[in-house]
């Protein structure tokens, strides 16, 4: 989509000088031939600049376009439009490694321009579900909450759910930063902006910069002050990169998109321009379809080596989860990470709510050979009597503490040693074996009795295992 | 043949005019890419066509092509361990016919392999009178299932020729009636249109999950539906997976309807490698999965439960007991919204079209217990149970509401629970079902003559639980009397011992009905005891702590027999454990 291309096939296309109607980010172009659904064109403004577009509906003689850079300077009479008799495509090359890219591919770090080795269509197929290969390696984050709890699996997409003002970008900085799997592989990281403000990017830059990723990243850019439309297309321009270094150049891709709100922002946008029947909240019937050929662009394929592993950012406005953006979500992705406003404020970092976080893949990727062998138990362990501190927790606020027995009094303090000790980990990674010995830790200060889920591995994992049985017997 | 030109093109529908004599749901093949469609809207010659593939690159003025009928499956031996998409193409043709891992566009291959040679034994001779529904002769597909092909519904003749045993492909004519009609072992259906049967039976045997909560407590019956709606995280999917594992039925259908790639993969890989708990061999031998993942299409999305369902009743027909399992039913749901948006339909509730509750309702009612055509009776039937993803999980939306008016069970899902990894995660306050008259008689007979009581003592004492936590969360445990402190143990108990139950554990996994029985059983027998010694003031410190409590909680990991055998034990010595208590 590199001007000099769009020129080069411009000498055989015709222009079309039939703008009609001109509304929100929409061009109404008529009397056009032979354009096909989802075809890019090129806008020539009156002042002889160039936008980018793409063909939302054909109907008759008339095409909707709309305009990626905004529809600002378009007027009737004299704006000329050129259909490009593709549909939307991005060069690829294992060159962009290291390269700041706008919204829709083109370089903007003002390096040189990019000798594509292909040039691969944005949409991309859905894979061939027999064709798939199941996740099955751990990925180490060096987070407590996520590896011993939630752990990430490659081929996974995890989302996490932040709200306006949590920490979501720096965790998501702290994972690039140390996410790695057993085999010692590193990540290539493929980095879609969206929306995103120019203090979050150079915050992103910086990270990069220091911990010397930046030459394994892939930056997409399309900043909050950029077009809206362009985020529709970064995301998928993301992925096609993604896809093409993890399957045809055998990477490990770790792909984060943030955030995915200004994303569902921006297809609504388009979709109260044109008119179409709002679903819940003003969102198209359709964003369900359209985040899944976003999110589903991940895994693993059989017969080959690489994996694309997704690692979305979304905030949840009002911190409410059951917003259409964080709902739709969830319905696609393979659990979530929940960033918890409370936890925050009690300067827990990383403020991860364990209870609604799901891993659904975290079996495939954890046990023996992979993490360890009770590695299970001690999540199912920890979860459930979390569970119970934080429900007794509320009874202590109403009844206070003496009324508690001596058993529940130990799970309100494990509560909050769960809290401060395994989530609040801080800036320092963590290893999966660090993870579980802190975890079992804990639990001893549980009765043995209460153990039950992981009561197989008590005498080998306990800390005090021997006392303990020699007290009860 | 009828043939016109795209005029319109806005996502995945397109208009195409001059379309001379087409008929509503005609499937047509739209462009020179040959994309299939079907035509769901007629205004004088246009039509308004939903494309099962993805329309990026159509232009007006390209062909759209009709069949000249509506979206047919074909079926015949050879359906069973086959994967296809929502529009019955095989996924692993069409990856080694493209050889490529991702899916193209404009694929056409032939839904079952009309090469491969099956063994054929006639059953009918030469001079039979035969209606549809009649089996002209058996295959055997499969190490399990005995394929029976059937005169196709409508058709009827006496037998002029029929093949001698042997082998021959699907296509071969095994059968002639009247000298003209030829009977293959393969026949069409449409797909949005049920297969006829004789007549409705009422359902009377429990159609047997092997999940505690589910069998004991809200059990359906062969032939009944029931749907799960449950938010995301709740267990929708592991939860429909492990009844297509266990469920007590001869043929599986397992539709993957806009569900994630990844979790279709691991159902692609698992069921391959399971054993049939049932019969030894592959689990994958007596099932057919539908994989449309949410990236695929969403028009062949809308059409996948629909062949899902016409594939069980196919099955059906032969007399077979099959279970269908449709995950999801909101995807659909929202197919049919975005179909209808894209139409421009006046949106009823929440965007869904008006007539959701009319398609749904259509849909349920094919599930059933049925006497098959024919002159000879067999009875099959098809039991389905939907997932649904309520949006927020909040169930007052319009298709958990809808199914609710049209299913027998309600197998709810409850956030809360999945939380503290009580799985699995159904709601036991929420939950009900319709069919308990109905398979009572049948758990009377098999399992024990108290079932129904033993269940109902355990279903109070947990209803109980639910008031007195409300009183504790006010006042504190300690605020509450002995005897009702023991409830709440015993609750406890009922829940961490006989609710919840690990789908990956070997044994745990399934549990049989009598298992579940024993179990409960020993905690009510524990219960009597207990408050039995209480009143002699007994506490309840002393009562907690016998080793009989936490045996109990071993028990449902423990083999299937040995754990009868020993809760029978239990249930006689119990009492006196606990009479020998002394009072301190």
């Amino acid at each position: 989509m590199t001007a000099e291309a769009a020129i080069g096939r411009s000498l055989l296309s015709v222009e079309y000088q039939t703008v009609s109607y001109v509304t929100g980010p929409l061009v109404f172009v008529e009397n056009v031939h032979d354009v096909s659904y989802n075809e890019m064109v090129a806008i020539v403004t009156p002042d002889g600049s160039e936008r980018s577009g793409q063909v939302l509906e054909v109907s008759g003689d008339t095409a909707v376009i709309q305009v990626f850079e905004g529809t600002q300077g378009i007027d009737v009479d004299t704006t000329r439009i050129r259909f490009l008799e593709e549909v939307a495509k991005v060069d690829v090359s294992p060159d962009l490694l290291g390269r700041i890219l706008a919204g829709t591919g083109k370089p903007i770090d003002g390096g040189a321009p990019i000798i594509p080795e292909k040039r691969l269509d944005v949409t991309g197929s859905p894979i061939n579900p027999y064709s798939r290969e199941q996740p099955a390696d751990f990925i180490e984050t060096g987070i407590s909450a996520i590896d011993g709890l939630n752990t990430l699996v490659r081929g996974q997409k995890l989302p996490i759910f932040s709200g306006s003002g949590l920490p979501a970008n720096e965790l998501a900085a702290q994972i690039i930063r140390q996410a790695r799997v057993k085999s010692g592989e590193e990540f290539a990281i493929v980095f879609g902006a969206m929306g995103i403000t120019n203090r979050e990017a150079a915050y992103f830059m910086q990270q990069f910069e220091t911990t010397g990723a930046l030459e394994r990243v892939v930056f997409f850019m399309n900043l909050a002050d950029d077009p809206t439309v362009e985020r529709l297309l970064t995301p998928k321009v993301a992925l096609t990169v993604a896809e093409y270094l993890a399957f045809e150049k055998d990477m490990q891709v770790l792909v984060v998109l943030s955030d995915m709100t200004n994303y569902c922002e921006a297809l609504r946008e388009v979709s109260t321009a044109r008119e179409e029947v709002p679903g819940r909240r003003g969102y198209p019937g359709y964003m369900y379809t359209d985040l899944s050929t976003i999110y589903e662009r991940a895994g693993r394929i059989k017969g080959r080596k690489g994996s694309v592993t997704q690692l979305p950012i979304l905030t949840m406005p009002d911190d409410d989860i059951t917003h259409p953006i964080p709902d739709l979500t969830g319905y696609i992705t393979e659990g979530q990470i929940v960033l918890s406003r409370q936890l925050h404020r009690r300067g827990v970092y990383p403020p991860i709510d364990v209870l609604p976080c799901l891993s659904r893949l975290m079996n495939l990727g954890i046990g023996e050979g992979k993490t360890r062998e009770d590695h299970r138990a001690v999540a199912n362990q920890l979860y459930a009597a979390y569970a119970q501190g934080r429900d007794l927790r509320r009874l202590v606020a109403i009844v206070g503490e003496e009324a508690l027995s001596d058993t529940d009094r130990r799970y309100l303090h494990f509560a909050d040693d769960f809290e401060s000790q395994i989530i609040g980990q801080g800036e320092a990674g963590r290893s999966i074996e660090d993870t579980l010995r802190v975890s079992w830790e804990l639990m001893s200060e549980l009765p043995i009795s209460e153990l039950k889920r992981v009561r197989d591995f008590i005498d080998k994992y306990h800390p005090n295992a021997g006392a303990n049985a020699a007290t009860q017997a | 043949m009828i043939l016109g030109t795209l005029s319109k093109i806005t996502g995945p529908v397109v208009v195409a005019d001059g379309m001379i004599g087409i008929k509503m749901y005609d499937v047509v093949r739209v462009g020179s890419a040959g994309l299939m469609g079907e035509v769901i809207r007629l205004e004088g010659t246009h039509a308004t066509i939903q494309v099962y593939e993805d329309t990026s690159g159509l232009k007006v003025g390209e062909p759209v092509e009709s069949t000249e009928g509506p979206l047919m499956l074909e079926l015949g031996p050879g359906l069973l361990s086959s994967i296809y998409d929502g529009i019955q193409r095989p996924l692993p043709v069409i990856a080694a016919q493209t050889g490529s891992d991702f899916i193209a566009r404009g694929t056409t291959v032939p839904a079952l392999d009309h090469e491969r040679l099956w063994e054929f034994t006639p059953t009918v001779e030469v001079g039979q009178e035969l209606v549809g529904g009649d089996v002209v002769g058996t295959v055997p597909e499969g190490p399990t299932v005995l394929h029976k092909v059937m005169v196709p519904p409508g058709v009827h003749g006496r037998v002029t020729n029929i093949v001698a045993p042997g082998s021959y492909n699907v296509q071969t004519v095994v059968a002639v009636l009247d000298g003209t009609t030829e009977v293959r072992m393969t026949q069409w259906w449409p797909v949005r249109q049920g297969r006829p049967y004789a007549r409705k039976l009422d359902p009377t045997t429990p159609f047997l999950t092997g999940m505690r909560i589910l069998d004991t407590f809200f059990p359906i019956a062969l032939g009944g539906n029931a749907i799960i709606p449950g938010g995301f995280g709740t267990g929708k999917t592991v939860t429909q997976q492990s009844l297509a594992k266990w469920a007590d039925v001869d043929i599986i259908v397992y539709v993957g309807c806009g569900e994630r790639g990844n979790e279709m993969t691991e159902v692609l890989k698992e069921f391959p490698e399971l054993e049939d708990p049932r019969t030894g061999s592959r689990l994958m031998d007596r099932t057919v999965l539908v994989a449309n993942t949410s990236n695929m299409p969403v028009a062949a999305r809308e059409a996948s439960i629909y062949t899902g369902v016409t594939l069980a009743e196919f099955y059906r027909d032969m007399g077979y007991n099959v279970a269908m399992m449709a995950d999801s039913t909101s995807r659909w749901g929202e197919a049919l919204r975005e179909v209808s948006g894209r139409l421009e339909e006046m949106p009823g509730e929440e965007g869904y079209p008006a007539y959701l509750a009319t398609r749904l309702a259509a849909f349920y009612e094919r599930s059933g217990r049925c006497a098959s055509l024919g002159s000879e009776e067999r009875v099959g039937s098809v039991t389905m149970v939907g997932a649904v993803s309520p949006p927020g999980g909040d169930m007052s939306e319009p298709m958990t509401q809808n199914s609710l008016r049209v299913t027998g069970a309600f197998w709810a899902l409850d956030t809360p629970l999945a939380q503290r990894r009580h799985f699995p995660a159904i709601s036991w306050t929420k939950s009900y079902t319709l069919f308990l008259g109905q398979v009572r008689p049948w758990f009377e007979e098999e399992v024990a003559h108290d079932w129904a009581d033993v269940r109902e003592r355990a279903m109070f004492l947990l209803q109980k639980e639910t008031e007195l936590q409300e009183i504790v969360q006010l006042v504190g445990p300690d605020a509450l009397p002995e005897t009702e402190k023991i409830i709440l143990e015993v609750a406890r108990m009922l829940r961490e011992d006989f609710l919840q139950q690990f789908a990956f554990d070997p044994v745990d996994a399934y549990c049989p009905p009598k298992k579940a029985y024993w179990l409960l059983r020993s905690i009510l027998a524990f219960y009597d005891a207990a408050t039995q010694a209480m009143s002699r003031g007994v506490s309840l410190r002393q009562i907690m702590q016998l080793p009989m409590r936490e045996e109990i909680a071993t028990l449902k990991t423990t083999d299937h027999d040995r754990a009868i055998a020993r809760m029978q034990e239990m249930v006689a010595q119990i009492s006196d454990e606990i009479a020998g208590i002394e009072v301190m």
